[in-house]
Protein backbone atom coordinates (compact mmCIF):
# COMPACT_ATOMS: atom_id res chain seq x y z
CA UNK A 1 0.00 0.00 0.00
CA UNK A 2 1.15 3.49 -0.87
CA UNK A 3 1.97 5.60 2.18
CA UNK A 4 0.97 9.51 2.37
CA UNK A 5 4.27 10.82 1.82
CA UNK A 6 5.03 8.84 -1.46
CA UNK A 7 1.19 10.20 -2.69
CA UNK A 8 2.41 13.38 -2.12
CA UNK A 9 5.63 12.97 -3.89
CA UNK A 10 3.97 11.67 -6.89
CA UNK A 11 1.16 14.09 -6.71
CA UNK A 12 4.28 16.61 -7.55
CA UNK A 13 4.61 20.51 -7.24
CA UNK A 14 1.36 21.48 -8.72
CA UNK A 15 -0.76 19.78 -5.65
CA UNK A 16 1.51 21.56 -3.23
CA UNK A 17 0.67 24.79 -4.48
CA UNK A 18 -3.37 24.14 -3.84
CA UNK A 19 -5.40 24.36 -0.87
CA UNK A 20 -4.55 21.49 2.15
CA UNK A 21 -7.94 19.85 1.53
CA UNK A 22 -7.70 19.27 -1.76
CA UNK A 23 -4.09 17.34 -1.30
CA UNK A 24 -5.50 15.52 1.00
CA UNK A 25 -8.80 14.74 -0.80
CA UNK A 26 -5.93 13.59 -3.52
CA UNK A 27 -4.08 11.58 -1.22
CA UNK A 28 -7.34 9.73 -0.16
CA UNK A 29 -8.25 9.21 -3.99
CA UNK A 30 -4.94 7.63 -4.64
CA UNK A 31 -4.59 5.61 -1.33
CA UNK A 32 -7.78 3.23 -2.49
CA UNK A 33 -5.34 1.89 -5.73
CA UNK A 34 -2.92 -0.45 -4.51
CA UNK A 35 0.00 0.96 -6.68
CA UNK A 36 3.79 0.35 -5.67
CA UNK A 37 6.22 2.82 -5.68
CA UNK A 38 8.88 4.35 -8.50
CA UNK A 39 5.24 4.55 -10.86
CA UNK A 40 5.30 7.46 -13.03
CA UNK A 41 3.72 10.53 -11.00
CA UNK A 42 1.05 11.15 -13.32
CA UNK A 43 -0.23 7.27 -12.52
CA UNK A 44 -0.87 7.78 -9.20
CA UNK A 45 -4.03 10.19 -10.01
CA UNK A 46 -4.76 8.32 -13.25
CA UNK A 47 -4.91 4.94 -11.75
CA UNK A 48 -8.17 3.65 -10.25
CA UNK A 49 -9.86 0.54 -9.22
CA UNK A 50 -11.84 -1.01 -11.10
CA UNK A 51 -13.76 -4.36 -11.75
CA UNK A 52 -14.73 -5.58 -15.78
CA UNK A 53 -17.37 -7.85 -16.39
CA UNK A 54 -16.42 -11.70 -14.45
CA UNK A 55 -13.71 -9.77 -12.63
CA UNK A 56 -12.89 -8.26 -9.25
CA UNK A 57 -12.07 -4.92 -9.35
CA UNK A 58 -8.17 -4.18 -10.71
CA UNK A 59 -6.06 -1.71 -11.32
CA UNK A 60 -7.27 -0.11 -13.88
CA UNK A 61 -4.37 1.37 -16.26
CA UNK A 62 -6.29 1.91 -19.55
CA UNK A 63 -10.36 1.10 -20.39
CA UNK A 64 -9.75 0.26 -23.96
CA UNK A 65 -7.97 -1.18 -24.96
CA UNK A 66 -8.96 -2.99 -21.66
CA UNK A 67 -5.21 -3.11 -19.48
CA UNK A 68 -5.93 -3.47 -15.78
CA UNK A 69 -3.04 -5.43 -13.36
CA UNK A 70 -3.77 -7.51 -10.46
CA UNK A 71 -3.04 -5.95 -7.14
CA UNK A 72 -0.21 -7.79 -5.16
CA UNK A 73 -2.31 -9.53 -2.63
CA UNK A 74 -3.85 -11.54 -4.49
CA UNK A 75 -0.23 -13.49 -4.91
CA UNK A 76 -0.41 -14.62 -1.68
CA UNK A 77 -2.45 -17.53 -3.00
CA UNK A 78 -0.58 -20.12 -4.96
CA UNK A 79 -2.25 -20.11 -7.91
CA UNK A 80 -3.93 -16.43 -9.10
CA UNK A 81 -7.83 -16.45 -9.14
CA UNK A 82 -9.47 -16.24 -12.22
CA UNK A 83 -11.63 -13.32 -11.40
CA UNK A 84 -8.47 -11.66 -10.13
CA UNK A 85 -6.14 -12.43 -12.80
CA UNK A 86 -4.36 -9.12 -14.82
CA UNK A 87 -5.95 -8.15 -18.50
CA UNK A 88 -3.91 -6.97 -21.22
CA UNK A 89 -4.71 -6.24 -24.64
CA UNK A 90 -3.49 -4.16 -27.42
CA UNK A 91 -6.32 -3.43 -29.79
CA UNK A 92 -9.35 -2.42 -28.21
CA UNK A 93 -11.60 -4.45 -31.31
CA UNK A 94 -12.47 -7.21 -28.79
CA UNK A 95 -15.37 -9.47 -29.79
CA UNK A 96 -17.94 -10.11 -27.44
CA UNK A 97 -18.36 -13.25 -25.75
CA UNK A 98 -17.32 -16.15 -28.05
CA UNK A 99 -19.78 -19.06 -28.56
CA UNK A 100 -17.99 -22.23 -28.33
CA UNK A 101 -20.04 -24.54 -30.27
CA UNK A 102 -18.77 -22.55 -33.01
CA UNK A 103 -15.59 -21.05 -32.15
CA UNK A 104 -12.73 -23.01 -34.72
CA UNK A 105 -9.17 -23.06 -34.67
CA UNK A 106 -7.57 -23.10 -38.66
CA UNK A 107 -4.02 -24.50 -38.80
CA UNK A 108 -2.17 -24.42 -41.89
CA UNK A 109 -0.35 -22.29 -43.81
CA UNK A 110 2.00 -22.66 -46.65
CA UNK A 111 4.10 -25.41 -44.61
CA UNK A 112 1.46 -27.41 -43.55
CA UNK A 113 0.80 -30.14 -45.08
CA UNK A 114 -3.34 -31.23 -44.19
CA UNK A 115 -5.02 -28.41 -42.86
CA UNK A 116 -7.60 -28.29 -40.21
CA UNK A 117 -10.40 -26.65 -38.40
CA UNK A 118 -10.87 -28.03 -34.67
CA UNK A 119 -13.54 -26.99 -32.63
CA UNK A 120 -13.68 -27.38 -28.53
CA UNK A 121 -15.02 -30.54 -28.60
CA UNK A 122 -12.62 -31.67 -30.96
CA UNK A 123 -9.85 -30.72 -28.83
CA UNK A 124 -11.29 -32.24 -25.74
CA UNK A 125 -12.10 -35.78 -27.83
CA UNK A 126 -9.40 -36.19 -30.09
CA UNK A 127 -5.94 -35.35 -28.08
CA UNK A 128 -4.56 -36.01 -24.96
CA UNK A 129 -5.22 -33.81 -22.44
CA UNK A 130 -2.93 -32.17 -20.35
CA UNK A 131 -2.19 -30.02 -17.43
CA UNK A 132 0.57 -27.77 -16.38
CA UNK A 133 0.96 -25.09 -13.72
CA UNK A 134 2.43 -22.02 -15.60
CA UNK A 135 3.38 -18.39 -14.96
CA UNK A 136 1.61 -15.82 -17.18
CA UNK A 137 3.52 -12.79 -16.85
CA UNK A 138 3.28 -10.00 -19.45
CA UNK A 139 6.53 -9.01 -21.16
CA UNK A 140 6.22 -5.69 -19.76
CA UNK A 141 5.46 -6.36 -16.03
CA UNK A 142 7.11 -3.67 -14.07
CA UNK A 143 7.84 -1.47 -17.11
CA UNK A 144 6.56 1.43 -15.34
CA UNK A 145 8.87 1.09 -12.69
CA UNK A 146 12.18 1.58 -15.12
CA UNK A 147 14.17 4.30 -14.62
CA UNK A 148 13.95 6.21 -16.50
CA UNK A 149 10.69 5.73 -17.34
CA UNK A 150 10.11 4.70 -21.30
CA UNK A 151 6.79 5.21 -23.31
CA UNK A 152 4.22 2.01 -22.77
CA UNK A 153 1.56 0.59 -19.83
CA UNK A 154 2.90 1.51 -17.17
CA UNK A 155 2.88 -1.83 -15.20
CA UNK A 156 3.38 -2.02 -11.80
CA UNK A 157 3.92 -5.75 -10.27
CA UNK A 158 0.85 -6.90 -11.49
CA UNK A 159 0.67 -8.15 -14.73
CA UNK A 160 1.37 -11.57 -14.41
CA UNK A 161 -0.64 -14.88 -12.40
CA UNK A 162 0.13 -18.45 -12.14
CA UNK A 163 -2.42 -20.90 -12.95
CA UNK A 164 -3.10 -24.43 -13.75
CA UNK A 165 -4.07 -24.58 -17.41
CA UNK A 166 -5.45 -27.51 -19.04
CA UNK A 167 -5.16 -28.58 -22.90
CA UNK A 168 -4.31 -30.00 -25.70
CA UNK A 169 -0.35 -29.69 -26.76
CA UNK A 170 0.02 -27.78 -30.12
CA UNK A 171 2.59 -30.64 -30.97
CA UNK A 172 -0.29 -33.47 -30.78
CA UNK A 173 -2.07 -30.89 -32.94
CA UNK A 174 0.69 -30.36 -35.80
CA UNK A 175 1.46 -34.35 -35.82
CA UNK A 176 -1.59 -34.39 -37.32
CA UNK A 177 -1.28 -31.61 -39.41
CA UNK A 178 1.92 -32.23 -40.97
CA UNK A 179 4.80 -29.61 -41.13
CA UNK A 180 6.50 -29.47 -43.93
CA UNK A 181 10.72 -29.81 -43.39
CA UNK A 182 10.86 -25.97 -44.89
CA UNK A 183 8.54 -24.79 -41.63
CA UNK A 184 10.15 -22.50 -39.08
CA UNK A 185 8.03 -20.59 -37.27
CA UNK A 186 4.18 -20.58 -36.45
CA UNK A 187 2.07 -17.67 -36.98
CA UNK A 188 -0.69 -17.06 -34.22
CA UNK A 189 -3.77 -14.67 -34.80
CA UNK A 190 -6.34 -14.34 -32.04
CA UNK A 191 -9.88 -13.16 -32.73
CA UNK A 192 -9.35 -9.29 -31.42
CA UNK A 193 -7.88 -6.83 -34.08
CA UNK A 194 -7.82 -3.11 -34.35
CA UNK A 195 -9.92 -0.75 -34.60
CA UNK A 196 -8.73 1.24 -37.90
CA UNK A 197 -8.19 -0.73 -40.71
CA UNK A 198 -4.27 0.42 -40.88
CA UNK A 199 -3.25 -0.61 -37.85
CA UNK A 200 -1.21 -3.45 -37.62
CA UNK A 201 -3.31 -6.51 -36.31
CA UNK A 202 -1.45 -8.56 -33.03
CA UNK A 203 -0.04 -11.41 -34.42
CA UNK A 204 3.06 -13.29 -33.47
CA UNK A 205 4.93 -15.87 -34.40
CA UNK A 206 6.58 -18.51 -32.67
CA UNK A 207 9.63 -20.80 -33.62
CA UNK A 208 8.96 -24.34 -35.15
CA UNK A 209 10.98 -25.86 -32.07
CA UNK A 210 8.99 -24.26 -29.47
CA UNK A 211 5.63 -25.08 -31.31
CA UNK A 212 6.73 -28.82 -31.16
CA UNK A 213 7.85 -28.51 -27.23
CA UNK A 214 6.19 -30.87 -24.98
CA UNK A 215 4.88 -27.79 -22.84
CA UNK A 216 3.03 -25.22 -25.52
CA UNK A 217 -0.67 -26.02 -24.87
CA UNK A 218 -3.36 -24.92 -26.71
CA UNK A 219 -5.53 -24.37 -23.38
CA UNK A 220 -9.46 -23.96 -22.88
CA UNK A 221 -9.89 -23.83 -19.25
CA UNK A 222 -7.77 -22.27 -16.40
CA UNK A 223 -7.92 -23.14 -12.55
CA UNK A 224 -10.46 -26.09 -13.62
CA UNK A 225 -13.00 -23.38 -15.33
CA UNK A 226 -13.32 -22.22 -18.63
CA UNK A 227 -11.02 -19.08 -19.58
CA UNK A 228 -12.27 -15.90 -18.81
CA UNK A 229 -13.27 -13.86 -21.32
CA UNK A 230 -10.93 -11.65 -21.28
CA UNK A 231 -8.49 -13.96 -20.57
CA UNK A 232 -8.58 -15.82 -24.12
CA UNK A 233 -11.75 -18.00 -24.12
CA UNK A 234 -13.10 -20.19 -25.83
CA UNK A 235 -9.14 -20.99 -26.06
CA UNK A 236 -5.68 -19.61 -25.65
CA UNK A 237 -2.15 -20.53 -26.61
CA UNK A 238 0.20 -21.79 -23.42
CA UNK A 239 3.66 -20.86 -23.50
CA UNK A 240 5.47 -22.26 -20.64
CA UNK A 241 8.75 -20.26 -19.74
CA UNK A 242 7.91 -17.48 -22.16
CA UNK A 243 6.16 -14.44 -22.02
CA UNK A 244 2.88 -13.95 -22.32
CA UNK A 245 3.25 -11.69 -25.80
CA UNK A 246 3.59 -15.59 -27.24
CA UNK A 247 0.22 -16.64 -25.34
CA UNK A 248 -2.12 -15.69 -28.63
CA UNK A 249 -5.81 -15.42 -26.61
CA UNK A 250 -9.05 -16.23 -28.36
CA UNK A 251 -6.46 -18.12 -30.89
CA UNK A 252 -8.34 -18.23 -34.28
CA UNK A 253 -5.05 -19.48 -36.78
CA UNK A 254 -2.24 -21.14 -36.59
CA UNK A 255 0.09 -20.61 -39.56
CA UNK A 256 3.32 -22.71 -40.72
CA UNK A 257 5.40 -20.53 -42.99
CA UNK A 258 8.96 -21.05 -44.17
CA UNK A 259 9.96 -17.44 -44.17
CA UNK A 260 10.23 -15.06 -40.97
CA UNK A 261 6.81 -13.19 -39.75
CA UNK A 262 7.17 -9.91 -40.95
CA UNK A 263 4.48 -8.25 -38.45
CA UNK A 264 5.09 -4.67 -36.67
CA UNK A 265 4.51 -6.81 -33.31
CA UNK A 266 7.74 -9.25 -34.30
CA UNK A 267 9.56 -6.79 -36.05
CA UNK A 268 9.46 -4.00 -34.21
CA UNK A 269 7.84 -4.48 -30.45
CA UNK A 270 8.79 -6.74 -28.29
CA UNK A 271 11.76 -6.63 -29.02
CA UNK A 272 15.14 -6.34 -26.38
CA UNK A 273 18.93 -5.23 -27.33
CA UNK A 274 21.04 -8.98 -28.08
CA UNK A 275 23.35 -10.10 -25.32
CA UNK A 276 22.41 -7.84 -22.78
CA UNK A 277 20.47 -10.39 -20.42
CA UNK A 278 21.14 -13.62 -18.95
CA UNK A 279 18.40 -15.49 -21.16
CA UNK A 280 19.57 -19.07 -22.95
CA UNK A 281 16.25 -19.02 -25.27
CA UNK A 282 16.98 -17.21 -28.54
CA UNK A 283 14.48 -16.92 -31.33
CA UNK A 284 16.94 -17.03 -34.02
CA UNK A 285 14.87 -16.26 -37.57
CA UNK A 286 13.80 -13.05 -35.51
CA UNK A 287 17.09 -11.69 -34.84
CA UNK A 288 18.91 -9.11 -36.32
CA UNK A 289 22.38 -7.08 -35.72
CA UNK A 290 21.44 -5.56 -32.04
CA UNK A 291 18.00 -6.95 -31.58
CA UNK A 292 16.18 -10.01 -30.74
CA UNK A 293 13.18 -11.11 -29.84
CA UNK A 294 12.15 -11.30 -26.22
CA UNK A 295 12.08 -15.06 -24.99
CA UNK A 296 11.34 -16.54 -21.79
CA UNK A 297 10.74 -14.60 -18.55
CA UNK A 298 13.72 -13.85 -16.40
CA UNK A 299 14.41 -15.27 -12.86
CA UNK A 300 12.49 -13.33 -10.42
CA UNK A 301 10.70 -13.20 -6.98
CA UNK A 302 7.95 -10.84 -4.97
CA UNK A 303 7.29 -10.19 -1.40
CA UNK A 304 3.81 -11.16 -0.37
CA UNK A 305 3.69 -10.45 3.10
CA UNK A 306 3.97 -8.12 4.74
CA UNK A 307 2.41 -6.64 1.63
CA UNK A 308 3.56 -3.32 2.72
CA UNK A 309 6.18 -1.28 5.39
CA UNK A 310 5.32 -2.38 8.76
CA UNK A 311 5.98 -1.03 12.46
CA UNK A 312 6.74 -3.81 14.87
CA UNK A 313 8.26 -3.75 18.07
CA UNK A 314 11.73 -5.32 18.84
CA UNK A 315 11.95 -9.54 20.02
CA UNK A 316 8.61 -9.85 18.11
CA UNK A 317 9.13 -12.32 14.86
CA UNK A 318 8.16 -11.31 11.43
CA UNK A 319 7.26 -13.66 8.96
CA UNK A 320 7.77 -12.70 5.66
CA UNK A 321 6.58 -15.00 2.44
CA UNK A 322 6.25 -14.40 -1.03
CA UNK A 323 6.82 -16.20 -4.39
CA UNK A 324 9.29 -16.50 -7.04
CA UNK A 325 9.83 -17.75 -10.69
CA UNK A 326 11.34 -18.06 -13.87
CA UNK A 327 11.35 -19.22 -17.36
CA UNK A 328 10.96 -22.74 -16.72
CA UNK A 329 14.24 -23.70 -15.43
CA UNK A 330 13.23 -24.26 -11.83
CA UNK A 331 13.79 -22.01 -9.08
CA UNK A 332 16.01 -23.91 -6.19
CA UNK A 333 16.92 -20.93 -4.06
CA UNK A 334 15.29 -17.80 -2.78
CA UNK A 335 17.68 -15.81 -0.19
CA UNK A 336 16.63 -12.71 1.91
CA UNK A 337 18.40 -9.73 3.45
CA UNK A 338 17.29 -7.59 6.39
CA UNK A 339 19.99 -5.76 5.72
CA UNK A 340 19.62 -3.99 2.42
CA UNK A 341 21.58 -6.53 0.61
CA UNK A 342 24.84 -6.87 2.94
CA UNK A 343 24.06 -10.57 4.41
CA UNK A 344 21.96 -12.91 2.74
CA UNK A 345 19.54 -16.05 4.07
CA UNK A 346 17.93 -18.76 2.79
CA UNK A 347 14.60 -18.40 3.01
CA UNK A 348 12.81 -22.02 2.64
CA UNK A 349 10.90 -22.97 -0.46
CA UNK A 350 7.46 -24.17 -0.15
CA UNK A 351 6.18 -27.29 -2.60
CA UNK A 352 7.03 -27.61 -5.95
CA UNK A 353 4.36 -26.80 -8.28
CA UNK A 354 6.08 -27.55 -11.78
CA UNK A 355 9.32 -25.94 -13.02
CA UNK A 356 6.86 -23.10 -14.74
CA UNK A 357 5.02 -21.89 -11.64
CA UNK A 358 5.09 -19.76 -8.72
CA UNK A 359 7.23 -21.56 -5.96
CA UNK A 360 5.81 -19.84 -2.40
CA UNK A 361 8.73 -19.43 -0.05
CA UNK A 362 9.03 -18.09 3.43
CA UNK A 363 11.37 -16.32 6.09
CA UNK A 364 11.12 -15.74 9.40
CA UNK A 365 12.84 -12.73 11.32
CA UNK A 366 13.16 -11.68 14.77
CA UNK A 367 14.65 -8.03 14.79
CA UNK A 368 16.24 -7.53 18.26
CA UNK A 369 17.23 -3.84 18.05
CA UNK A 370 15.24 -0.65 17.11
CA UNK A 371 15.50 0.59 13.61
CA UNK A 372 14.89 0.82 9.81
CA UNK A 373 15.16 -2.72 8.32
CA UNK A 374 15.49 -2.90 4.45
CA UNK A 375 14.19 -6.67 3.71
CA UNK A 376 15.11 -7.74 0.16
CA UNK A 377 14.66 -10.91 -2.23
CA UNK A 378 16.44 -13.01 -4.07
CA UNK A 379 15.53 -15.94 -6.60
CA UNK A 380 18.08 -18.16 -8.33
CA UNK A 381 17.44 -21.30 -10.70
CA UNK A 382 18.44 -24.50 -11.37
CA UNK A 383 20.75 -22.72 -14.60
CA UNK A 384 22.28 -20.76 -11.85
CA UNK A 385 20.65 -17.54 -13.00
CA UNK A 386 19.73 -14.87 -10.14
CA UNK A 387 17.90 -11.39 -10.47
CA UNK A 388 19.75 -8.25 -11.18
CA UNK A 389 21.37 -6.04 -8.49
CA UNK A 390 20.88 -3.05 -10.62
CA UNK A 391 18.44 -2.69 -13.47
CA UNK A 392 19.36 -3.57 -17.05
CA UNK A 393 17.86 -0.43 -18.70
CA UNK A 394 16.35 -1.33 -22.59
CA UNK A 395 13.92 1.10 -24.29
CA UNK A 396 10.89 -0.79 -23.50
CA UNK A 397 11.26 -1.83 -19.65
CA UNK A 398 11.57 -5.51 -20.34
CA UNK A 399 12.88 -8.03 -17.85
CA UNK A 400 12.77 -5.91 -14.42
CA UNK A 401 14.01 -8.26 -11.96
CA UNK A 402 15.82 -6.02 -9.50
CA UNK A 403 14.89 -6.94 -5.71
CA UNK A 404 12.26 -4.90 -4.22
CA UNK A 405 12.85 -3.32 -0.91
CA UNK A 406 10.31 -3.59 2.18
CA UNK A 407 10.76 -1.25 4.85
CA UNK A 408 10.06 -2.72 8.34
CA UNK A 409 10.36 -0.02 11.04
CA UNK A 410 11.05 -1.69 14.50
CA UNK A 411 10.45 1.11 17.35
CA UNK B 1 -12.80 11.47 -40.49
CA UNK B 2 -16.45 11.81 -39.09
CA UNK B 3 -16.72 7.79 -40.70
CA UNK B 4 -13.86 6.64 -39.03
CA UNK B 5 -15.03 8.38 -35.72
CA UNK B 6 -18.68 6.97 -36.40
CA UNK B 7 -16.99 3.67 -36.59
CA UNK B 8 -14.81 3.58 -33.79
CA UNK B 9 -17.57 4.42 -31.67
CA UNK B 10 -19.83 1.56 -32.83
CA UNK B 11 -16.95 -0.56 -32.53
CA UNK B 12 -16.24 0.63 -28.90
CA UNK B 13 -19.90 0.31 -28.39
CA UNK B 14 -19.48 -3.48 -28.37
CA UNK B 15 -16.71 -3.61 -25.69
CA UNK B 16 -18.48 -0.61 -23.83
CA UNK B 17 -21.80 -2.74 -23.02
CA UNK B 18 -19.35 -4.70 -21.78
CA UNK B 19 -17.04 -2.84 -19.84
CA UNK B 20 -17.95 0.62 -17.28
CA UNK B 21 -15.47 2.83 -19.56
CA UNK B 22 -15.44 6.55 -17.72
CA UNK B 23 -14.91 9.64 -19.39
CA UNK B 24 -11.31 10.88 -18.65
CA UNK B 25 -10.78 14.42 -18.25
CA UNK B 26 -7.43 15.59 -20.06
CA UNK B 27 -6.17 19.20 -19.07
CA UNK B 28 -7.93 21.65 -20.24
CA UNK B 29 -5.35 23.99 -22.78
CA UNK B 30 -5.43 24.58 -26.27
CA UNK B 31 -5.47 21.67 -28.34
CA UNK B 32 -7.46 19.08 -25.96
CA UNK B 33 -10.19 19.29 -28.69
CA UNK B 34 -7.66 17.91 -31.01
CA UNK B 35 -6.20 14.73 -28.83
CA UNK B 36 -9.84 14.01 -27.96
CA UNK B 37 -10.99 13.57 -30.93
CA UNK B 38 -7.72 11.77 -32.43
CA UNK B 39 -6.45 9.59 -30.32
CA UNK B 40 -9.70 8.44 -28.21
CA UNK B 41 -10.77 6.82 -31.53
CA UNK B 42 -7.86 3.77 -30.62
CA UNK B 43 -7.74 4.16 -26.96
CA UNK B 44 -8.96 5.31 -24.41
CA UNK B 45 -7.55 9.06 -22.61
CA UNK B 46 -6.06 7.52 -19.67
CA UNK B 47 -2.81 6.84 -21.54
CA UNK B 48 -1.51 9.66 -21.54
CA UNK B 49 -2.12 10.68 -17.97
CA UNK B 50 -0.36 6.84 -16.92
CA UNK B 51 2.43 7.93 -18.99
CA UNK B 52 3.41 11.75 -17.73
CA UNK B 53 5.06 13.38 -16.88
CA UNK B 54 8.81 11.86 -18.17
CA UNK B 55 8.72 12.17 -22.19
CA UNK B 56 10.89 14.76 -23.32
CA UNK B 57 9.67 16.50 -26.73
CA UNK B 58 11.44 14.54 -28.30
CA UNK B 59 9.87 11.39 -26.98
CA UNK B 60 6.01 12.79 -27.45
CA UNK B 61 6.81 13.76 -30.87
CA UNK B 62 8.14 9.80 -31.57
CA UNK B 63 5.32 8.79 -29.54
CA UNK B 64 2.03 10.60 -31.64
CA UNK B 65 4.73 9.94 -35.33
CA UNK B 66 4.09 5.86 -34.71
CA UNK B 67 0.73 6.54 -33.67
CA UNK B 68 -0.29 8.26 -37.26
CA UNK B 69 2.94 6.22 -39.20
CA UNK B 70 2.59 2.79 -37.84
CA UNK B 71 -1.18 2.30 -36.27
CA UNK B 72 -2.67 4.97 -38.95
CA UNK B 73 -4.27 7.51 -36.07
CA UNK B 74 -6.44 9.74 -38.74
CA UNK B 75 -4.40 13.43 -38.45
CA UNK B 76 -3.63 15.74 -40.70
CA UNK B 77 0.19 17.47 -40.34
CA UNK B 78 -1.08 20.16 -38.54
CA UNK B 79 -3.47 18.12 -36.35
CA UNK B 80 -0.05 16.42 -35.27
CA UNK B 81 1.93 19.53 -34.64
CA UNK B 82 -1.03 20.55 -32.33
CA UNK B 83 -1.59 16.92 -30.50
CA UNK B 84 2.48 17.31 -29.82
CA UNK B 85 2.47 20.87 -28.43
CA UNK B 86 -0.42 19.59 -26.24
CA UNK B 87 1.29 16.68 -24.74
CA UNK B 88 4.74 18.66 -24.25
CA UNK B 89 3.11 21.35 -22.67
CA UNK B 90 0.55 19.98 -20.57
CA UNK B 91 1.62 15.85 -19.87
CA UNK B 92 5.58 16.50 -20.87
CA UNK B 93 8.71 16.69 -18.49
CA UNK B 94 9.29 19.36 -16.70
CA UNK B 95 11.96 21.56 -18.14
Amino acid sequence: MLKRRSVLQAIGGAAALAAPGMVAKLARAAEAVPLTTGLPPGEYNTATLDALPGKKPLIKLSYRPPNYETPTSYFASEFTPNDAFFVRYHLADIPDVIDPKTWKVKIGGEAAETPIELGLADLQSGFEQVEIAAVCQCSGNRRGLSDPHVPGVQWGLGAMGNALWKGVRLKDILAKVGLKKEAIELVLNGAEGPILEKTPDFIKSIPVWKALDENTLIAYSMNGQPLPHLNGAPARLIVPGWTATYWTKHIVTIDAVTKPFEGFWMKSAYRIPTGKFPVVDRFLTQEVPGSTPITEIVVNSLITAPGGPLREKPGKPIELRGIAWDGGYGVNRVEVSTDGGMNWHDATLGKDAGRFAFRQWSFRFTPAKKGSYTILAKASNKVGQTQADSLIFNPAGYHNNVPRPLTVTVA
Amino acid sequence: MKAVIALAVLLAGAFAAQADEKPVALKDAPGRETVTNTCNVCHSLDYIGTNSPFMTPQVWQAEVNKMINVFGAPATPEDAKVIIDYLVKNYGKPG
